[in-house]
């Protein structure tokens, strides 16, 4: 009688057997929970080094003598209580716009050609390869070839054009990639559209496609540009002059310059804690406040333009 | 067919104008496009010369530093100290790059034992077990991280991680400047690139094979563990070596809190100097242009585009290999 199963018995024997022991489910929970600590980790340290600056830096910042105003409206000083990161400041904006004017044109022009124009030969295989590979050598090379071709050959000096055209190499296959992502995102019926009204390929390029493209053009500009400015190597090499009193705010792309890594690095370089610790903290403050404000400006950006197609 | 001549006259002439207005063709040369069309392909060209720059550049002073008599290509790669200043002919004048070489590799090793357990586990979590909502939170998260500049690491390696080391293990046994802090925080920091292209590739193993693993009783971590991480070893392959590429080209952290001692050592703990560190310190030496000094920063820049190099070729290999498997 017992042999007999019923529909439901059967069933029954099936669920049991489906549920997985409990040591087996222990290790389940156990590596998922493994994978998420893992996971978290970056997540930690992330924040135990935004804690670790603030703490560090907002002294400087905002207490007292030295404090907020100071701190961003003078320049380099041996004391350690008046010092502050006007030079830096200025040059880090001045190279912001440099090297926006100049990247931005040419990254364009390359995304263009290459995603709307370029034949698919070998040619163009070899140039896409370049490009990648480009984005993988060190910003220390690229100072080496700044400071080769630019301050030595062409003769530009350690000046702010030098340190620009620099940075320009360096985030130019960034805003490429970016570029040609946004470009491949606007559909074809865009084009051939134009194409269909009587207009020349490069006029579609130039009045549809670029215009449809462009917020995500602009979020990748400005996502690679704050990559520009967080580079200290790279104008080590090519001479950001660093010197201790800049003679006025440098505008004019051939005069001396610092930046704001540049003069944290200085900072960071000095024995006494007094400059290592509590100056340069208040620095990288500045810094990420720069870059927090454009990276909200980027995703602004994307969110209020971006569109699915 | 003569009945009606008409037909006969007119069809070919219609093949001759299929149109009353004109061919497809531009009805005038456009000279102005042209132009534009090759400025936009001059864009593209900027790219290639910065690579010829880059050769050109290093090679040429790097030949230089060689054709010097007293240097020669053997000292270089096999001398135990690098000590490239003043006068050659003095014997303080070394310079033999394995000291700058074993610096490199003893902190990117550290950050990769860090970074690859790290990335890995985050790439699984994330593309296997996070929701929707956790993702959309810890994938922008470690964006951010991989955006921090390497100067704020820096700091951080050494007004952080250096104190917390020496309180672990004794300020006697850690130096104040040492690999194993920038190690661990520029291992901290190639993670998100373990990461992110790590779990592109397991996303983009196939339902199929973890459906069939499931269909035959296994469970989930074994699914992860033994389908996808093997079906997108490729994409693994290729982030870590991307990683690896990274590390040793990362300058900031290293010059900051590893210190400026060309040392042949493997002691995690001890001053060293790598090979981005020297060109960094060397460059605020005001070598003079020619000077040997000068023209080792070059050598050494070489050396460092060249491996960094030939990573990026394998990565880009492997990466093209797992966007084909699947």
């Amino acid at each position: 009688m017992m042999a007999i199963s019923t529909p439901q018995r059967a069933a029954e024997a099936a669920q049991v057997q489906l549920q997985s022991p409990p040591s087996r489910t222990r290790k389940e929970r156990g590596f998922q929970g493994v994978l998420f600590l893992a996971t978290v980790v970056a997540v930690i340290v992330l924040a135990v080094l935004l804690v670790d600056v603030l703490l560090d830096g907002s002294g400087r910042l905002l207490g007292g003598e030295g404090g907020f105003p100071q701190v961003l409206a003078s320049y380099r000083s041996r004391f350690p209580d008046r010092t502050g990161y006007l030079a830096g400041l200025t040059g880090t904006l001045s190279l912001m716009v440099l090297v926006a004017a100049i990247s931005f044109p040419l990254g364009v022009g390359a995304a263009l050609y290459l995603e709307e124009f370029a034949p698919r030969n070998r040619a163009t295989r070899l140039l896409e390869a370049n490009i990648a590979n480009l984005a993988g050598v060190p910003s220390v090379v690229y100072g080496l070839l700044g400071a080769g071709v630019f301050v030595a050959v062409l003769g530009f000096g350690r000046s702010l054009i030098s340190g620009a055209l620099t940075l320009t190499l360096l985030i130019l296959p960034v805003i490429i990639v970016a570029g040609r992502e946004a470009l491949r995102s606007v559909p074809r019926a865009i084009r051939d559209g134009g194409l269909a009204l009587g207009a020349t390929p490069l006029q579609v390029a130039f009045r549809q496609t670029l215009p449809a493209a462009l917020p995500g053009i602009l979020t990748g500009t400005i996502l690679a540009l704050s990559r520009a400015i967080g580079e200290t190597a790279p104008l080590l090499v090519v001479g950001a002059a660093g010197v201790l009193r800049t003679a006025s705010v440098p505008w004019r792309p051939g005069e001396q310059y610092t930046a704001l890594p540049v003069e944290i690095y200085r900072y960071v370089s000095f024995p006494q804690d007094e400059f290592r610790v509590a100056v340069a903290s208040a620095g990288i403050l500045v810094l990420l406040a720069v870059l927090l404000v454009m990276n909200s400006a980027a995703i602004l950006l994307r969110n209020k333009y971006s569109r699915s197609w | 067919m003569s009945a009606n001549p008409d037909v006969a006259t007119t069809v070919p002439e219609a093949a001759v104008h299929p149109r009353p207005g004109g061919s497809l063709r531009p009805s005038r040369p456009r000279h102005g496009e042209r132009l534009v069309m090759a400025l936009l392909a001059l864009c593209g060209l900027v790219s290639i010369l910065t690579t010829v720059g880059i050769v050109v550049v290093l090679f040429v002073d790097a030949a230089a530093f060689f054709r010097n008599p007293f240097v020669s290509f053997r000292g270089f790669l096999t001398d135990t100290a690098w000590r490239p200043f003043g006068d050659p002919e003095l014997e303080a004048f070394r310079y033999g790059i394995l000291p700058l070489l074993n610096g490199t590799l003893l902190v990117t090793a550290i950050a990769v034992v860090i970074a690859v357990p790290l990335g890995l586990a985050s790439a699984a979590y994330l593309s296997e077990y996070a929701s929707p909502r956790v993702r959309g939170v810890l994938k922008p998260t470690l964006e951010v991280l991989a955006g921090v500049p390497t100067i704020v690491l820096g700091y951080f390696a050494l007004t952080f991680m250096t104190p917390l080391l020496r309180a672990i293990f004794g300020i006697e046994v850690v130096n104040i400047f040492n690999a194993a802090s920038a190690g661990i925080v520029m291992g901290i920091m190639i993670t998100p690139t373990v990461a992110s292209l790590s779990e592109d590739a397991m996303s983009a193993v196939p339902r199929m094979l973890r459906e069939g693993a499931y269909g035959l009783g296994a469970s989930k971590r074994h699914v992860v563990l033994r389908i996808v991480m093997p079906a997108a070893v490729s994409g693994i392959v290729a982030a870590i070596i991307l990683a690896i590429g990274r590390a040793i080209g990362e300058t900031m952290i290293v010059a900051v809190a590893a210190g400026n001692l060309p040392t042949l050592t493997l002691s995690p703990f001890s001053q060293i100097q790598t090979m981005t560190a020297y060109i960094v310190q060397a460059v605020q030496g005001e070598a003079p242009r020619g000077s040997l000094t000068y023209q080792s920063i070059f050598a050494v820049g070489a050396v460092l585009f060249v491996v960094t190099f030939v990573l990026n070729v394998i990565a880009q290999a492997f990466v093209r290999r797992y966007r084909q498997e699947y």
